[in-house]
């Protein structure tokens, strides 16, 4: 189980996440879902201990990783694959040496056992035969498959995928949205996945969490989700933006706009 | 309110790195005690930092060399010893400039190459894709530049040296009728093995400063391509100043340990 207390942090004087408290339960999926900026980014590097929290704790089947030095940090991260918003494969590797990386540093496979891994790998995210290739070679949603096999490399425990579909086309993120359904059912692991589209957080979710003002606004099954009142979470599902917003971004609200047309 | 004071700014500015720097040379001491990265990594290193710059720095020795002993020729004529300046383009090679001017240049292209390869993979999430992958970024990125840059920056200062002197002396011979005879046994009585190492330590030195210091920015770059390319200028001109800085205390050092070769 994987419990998010009390979680502070501001970057650059601002205060992003102001008290996060989160829950999440063995081989479960929960989606976090929020505004671009609202900090869900900044939540999954501190589960994965990149970032060290203001305040508050993250505990791993009841460890508190915030305390963990790097060092130590290194033994708990073993636990993890993360798939990166921009993919982040290492761009002068090919792919074989990318999708072998934490098995090369961390496991005693042999060359001939950790290549067959790594076609097994490729072949579950549908890109089998392209270890000799390089990341510059790949096309965006390519790069996300083969980070995606990166990640499940070494059969983790958990998978954090951040903003997975993002940059990609309709039919590619249905890809991805697929594979994270299958690689949970499949490897039976925790997944937690960041991302502001609602089509992918209704496919993959068993729960959703909204992370709104650096706080969690509501963390609740996709039907309880869509069916809230709280007019945040409807608006954010529905894709309207408030008053306050376009006033924030045009200086004036639709309202005004109307009137102004009226006139 | 100090930040709004430039030469505080400034100051603040160097101690940061100053510290950075230490805390960085202390952590890949600490790294070098571990498992070492692949050997790939590092033979790619030494390649890069080392044969690669092969070309530059003996264009650097070859004409630094030629120069030398021109401008020499023309002030020994005037008190008739033009036999003594092979020995002056041979020591000032091997105790200054061929260092120093190796080291310049080195901080150029090596500095330069190292900063923006470490802080393109920070702005892209590498570095953090590394430290996901339980990796220790200053074993597998900074370690091996470091290594490369200590070893073979005296090697590349030998090389130097020695184009020099044979430049030195093909312009003096050959051109300059100066006695090949007087020439070499001159060259010979002044040349000592202790200057030659000193100049091999000193450019150890010079390496050690280069690598650490554009690492240092690489893993501390500022968001963006502009991030990147401020981060490369900075560490070149770091490097270039943190060289002659350490020049003179070097040289001050060694000649503490044997005066009579400072005079």
């Amino acid at each position: 189980m994987l419990e998010i207390r009390n979680l502070h942090k501001s970057l650059g004087g601002k205060h992003v996440l102001r008290g996060v408290n989160l829950v999440v339960e063995k081989g479960e999926a929960l989606v976090v879902i929020g505004g671009s900026g609202c900090g869900k980014s900044v939540m999954l590097k501190h589960i994965l201990g990149l970032m060290k929290p203001d305040q508050g704790s993250i505990h791993i089947d009841g460890r508190d990783i915030a305390k963990l030095t790097e060092r130590e940090l290194y033994g708990v991260r073993q636990q993890f694959g993360m798939l990166f918003q921009a993919a982040a494969l290492f761009d002068s590797m090919t792919v074989a040496d990318n999708v072998s990386f934490a098995l090369d540093e961390h496991s005693k496979f042999s060359t001939a056992e950790k290549k067959e891994i790594v076609a097994k790998k490729l072949g579950i995210v549908g890109l089998p035969g392209v270890e000799k290739m390089f990341p510059a070679d790949l096309s965006g949603g390519m790069k996300k498959r083969v980070a995606l096999a990166r990640a499940i490399a070494a059969d983790p425990d958990f998978l954090l995928y951040d903003e997975p579909t993002t940059g990609l086309d309709p039919i590619m993120s249905d890809v991805i949205n697929e594979l994270i359904v299958k690689l949970k059912k499949t490897l039976k692991v925790t997944s937690i996945v960041v991302t502001h589209d609602m089509a992918s957080a209704r496919k993959i979710a068993d729960r959703i969490a909204m992370l709104h003002e650096g706080t969690i606004r509501i963390h609740a099954t996709p039907d309880e989700v869509y069916a809230s009142d709280d007019p945040i979470v409807k608006r954010f599902i529905n894709g309207q933006a408030s008053e306050e917003q376009m006033k924030e971004v045009w200086g004036y609200t639709a309202t005004q706009a109307g009137e102004g047309a009226k006139g | 309110m100090t930040s709004a004071i430039p030469g505080v700014q400034a100051l603040t500015s160097i101690f940061r790195t100053a510290g950075g720097v230490f805390l960085l040379l202390l952590e890949t001491v600490r790294a070098a005690f571990g498992r070492w990265p692949r050997r790939r990594v590092m033979v790619d290193q030494f390649y890069l930092i080392g044969y690669r710059s092969t070309p530059v720095v003996l264009t650097t020795g070859l004409f630094t060399g030629m120069v030398l002993a021109v401008q020499s020729f023309n002030q020994f004529r005037r008190v008739n010893i033009t036999s003594m300046v092979g020995a002056v383009v041979g020591v000032s090679m091997v105790k200054e400039l061929g260092p120093v001017l190796s080291g310049l240049m080195l901080a150029g292209r090596v500095g330069a190459a190292i900063t923006a390869e470490i802080g393109t993979m920070s702005v892209t999430e590498q570095v953090d894709a590394l430290r996901a992958l339980a990796t220790n970024p200053v074993r597998w990125l900074v370690l091996p530049r470091v290594l490369a840059a200590v070893l073979m920056t005296p090697i590349l200062t030998l090389m130097a040296d020695l184009v020099g002197i044979v430049g030195g002396s093909f312009i003096l011979v050959g051109f300059l009728k100066v006695e090949w005879h007087f020439h070499y046994t001159n060259l010979l009585d002044w040349l000592k093995v202790w200057d030659v190492s000193v100049g091999c330590a000193k450019s150890s030195c010079f390496g050690l400063l280069i690598a650490l210091i554009s690492s240092y920015k690489g893993l501390n770059t500022e968001p963006g391509a502009a991030g990147v390319g401020k981060a490369a200028t900075e560490a070149v001109v770091t490097s270039c100043i943190m060289i002659l800085i350490s020049d003179f205390f070097l040289t001050v050092a060694f000649a503490a340990i044997k005066p009579d070769w400072a005079n």
